[in-house]
């Protein structure tokens, strides 16, 4: 039992993006009302984002940015060490991207919602079914 | 030398175009069509300069953008199968753009009676040249994350596309946003289990990776694996994750279709072909990974049940629908066959059902644009109205039953062979089910086609009121494109040993026998 929690505290960034990621595939699925299935959608994007940061997170370590890079000050660290004290940037760098990705997937969704809604008057799914029906 | 600069240009055009056609010709359909026209086009010329260029000199073609060196940067890789499908994707592409010059206008603003808005034509193609980016960009890239913004690109440029339909469009498409979305989320969630493993994202470095012997076991990988590979199936609606893709395309408007409905999927098949073969290797997919057999299995319970739905189907574009679920089936089947005849047919498919499928939903969208009715009662008496679609409708319809002259009938081929070859009956009897079910619907439509007098022609002719026997025939600019497709359809099939001895065969990675 006591590894378990342990196991858990350990990794518990990927806990919290795991719960995330199925909280919002199951609002993505189950949930009736489209603008719940959109927040879903964007809660199961933010999941991924966050375990993306997650990822690239060293302990100690700091922001990627290189002092006195261009200074007349020597450095006096082997690029190994160098290396050892910054997180790693791409994931993050990648992320900016599925950023953008997730606002404009968030946007297209929402104009498409407002347009179910003048067409058949409502966003509720099942409701909408009906009207389709009819 | 500017031919070295080939592959950029294949993306860089339609992506420059689709903001210049916002900013200049946001007022004029006419200037926004003709931009969107010259730059497909040279996308186009620049697609077969690089098949061409890779013809000649037999080496894969690396392009650095930016000068960036991989595995940092990221790098265009061109090789046969690639260029194959950017000839394919581009060309029908184009012939779309031809075909959509009398469509769009009819299609775009019409829902807006009275109020006439240009922007909304030039709308439509600055998100036309936006697709094809993203769809060129997927086929020409080699770095996985990359794959993935532009898989987005092309993936929400589609959603708009299809929401200007009829009817229900907006909420089939809904539907496909919600499902695209989980697939391509899933598709990034498996490139970061990779990206934990390896520290890479170019293709081929993680390729040199993956292979090593600690990585091969790794249950990570394989998680990676297969999130990448469902991700992809459910961008290319393969069986049972097809759910989205009858509804969206069904609604969306004709021009849309003819777009959309060959290309998405293609280039999905082109997309796992790539992933499975170039990320991650024959030996590990069909030696290590334990799954081989359950998914052939699945791509002949997706051909039987597109094909049966089909059958059922009265609308024509539903039917169409139907069939391309089946005939995802058939490509994701003999991807995973394992043998060499299998992923040759598989491959040869793309190229073959890519022109079928743009050559029917062609034929269909010109029914539908002289009677404005989708149903098969559309089609009667088509051989005396309109003889010119009609035969294209034919000839299309040959295609995907599969008689000889024809593309449709080589794939099958080399498909049953493999599948044969492989021990996999069902796959083989599920391809000569198929076969069957596809001639009866076609010939149940011919058919009608043929007889326009029997039975009430008074109410199945309409509200055209043109009578039976006078010629009405579409605009030059969609007979055109069609006729041009309908005859490459048979030209692919009669070169078939040039292309696949050619193109096709040179595909094959090495070790699958």
């Amino acid at each position: 039992m006591a590894e378990i929690i342990t196991d858990i505290i350990s990794k518990y960034n990927y806990w919290a993006f795991l719960i995330l990621l199925l909280m919002g595939l199951h609002a993505m699925i189950s949930k009736n009302n489209l603008v719940k299935k959109v927040l879903g959608m964007s809660i199961f994007q933010s999941a991924i984002i966050l375990f993306y940061v997650s990822i690239g997170e060293k302990k100690g370590a700091t922001i990627p940015i290189l002092a006195h890079g261009h200074g007349t000050e020597q450095v006096h660290q082997t690029a190994a060490q160098m290396v050892a004290g910054f997180v790693n940037p791409l994931p993050h760098v990648l992320m900016l991207t599925a950023i953008v990705v997730g606002v404009s997937t968030l946007g297209v969704a929402l104009a498409l919602i407002q347009k179910i809604y003048r067409v058949h008057g409502t966003i509720e799914e099942d409701e909408i079914l009906e009207n389709i029906k009819e | 030398m500017i031919t070295d600069q080939l592959p950029i240009l294949i993306l860089a055009v339609p992506l420059l175009t689709s903001f210049a056609i916002t900013i200049f010709a946001r007022k004029s359909p006419i200037l926004a069509f003709s931009l969107l026209l010259a730059a497909i086009g040279t996308s186009f010329a620049c697609s077969v300069g690089v098949l061409r260029q890779l013809l000649e000199t037999g080496a894969t073609i690396h392009y650095h953008v930016g000068n960036w060196q991989p595995p940092y940067g990221i790098e265009l890789v061109i090789d046969h199968l690639n260029a194959m499908v950017l000839v394919i994707v581009s060309g029908a592409a184009l012939l779309t753009a031809v075909y959509s010059r009398h469509t769009v206008p009819a299609e775009v603003p019409d829902r807006f009676p009275g109020e006439k808005i240009p922007e909304r034509a030039t709308n439509y193609y600055t998100l036309y040249a936006l697709l094809i980016t993203g769809l060129l960009g997927i086929v020409a890239t080699g770095d996985a994350f990359n794959l993935y913004v532009l898989l987005e690109i092309s993936a929400l440029s589609s959603y708009a596309l299809l929401s200007l339909g009829r009817g229900r469009a907006y909420f089939a498409t809904f539907k496909y946003l919600i499902m695209g979305t989980i697939g391509a989320c899933f598709y990034l969630l498996g490139v970061g289990y990779l990206y934990i493993k390896t520290g890479s994202l170019n293709m081929a470095d993680l390729k040199g990776l993956l292979a090593s012997s600690i990585l091969l076991d790794s249950q990570t990988v394989k998680i990676a694996f297969i999130l990448i590979i469902v991700g992809i199936w459910i961008k290319m609606a393969f069986f049972p994750l097809h759910g989205w893709l009858p509804n969206a395309y069904t609604f969306a408007s004709d021009t849309t279709s003819c777009l959309v409905a060959p290309l998405m999927t293609k280039v999905s098949v082109y997309m796992m072909i790539r992933l499975m073969f170039s990320v991650f290797s024959v030996h590990y997919i069909f030696e290590v990974l334990g799954f081989q057999d359950m998914v052939v299995w699945l791509a002949a319970a997706a051909i039987l049940f597109g094909s049966v739905s089909a059958l059922g189907q009265t609308n024509m574009k539903r039917m169409l629908t139907y069939i391309i679920v089946a005939e995802v089936g058939y490509m994701v089947g003999g991807t995973w066959l394992g043998n060499s005849n299998g992923l040759t047919g598989a491959t040869y498919h793309i190229l073959s059902d890519a022109m079928m499928t743009l050559c029917l939903f062609m034929a269909v969208g010109a029914v539908i644009y002289k009677t404005g009715d989708s149903s098969r009662e559309s089609m009667r008496g088509i051989f005396r109205k309109m003889p010119v679609t009609a035969v294209v409708f034919l000839i299309g319809a040959f295609a995907m039953i599969g008689i000889p002259p024809t593309c449709g009938f080589f794939s099958k081929w080399y498909l049953v062979s493999g599948a044969l070859e492989a021990g996999h009956w069902g796959f083989a009897a599920a391809l000569l089910i198929s076969s069957l079910i596809n001639a009866i619907i076609f010939f149940r439509i011919i058919e009608i086609g043929y007889f326009p007098d029997f039975d009430a022609p008074a109410a199945a002719s309409g509200d055209h009121g043109h009578g039976a026997a006078v010629m009405a025939e579409v605009p030059l600019t969609m007979l055109l494109p069609m006729v041009l497709t309908a005859l490459s359809l048979i030209a692919i099939g009669v070169y078939s040993n040039e292309i696949i001895t050619g193109l096709v065969s040179r595909t094959i990675p090495a070790g699958l026998l």
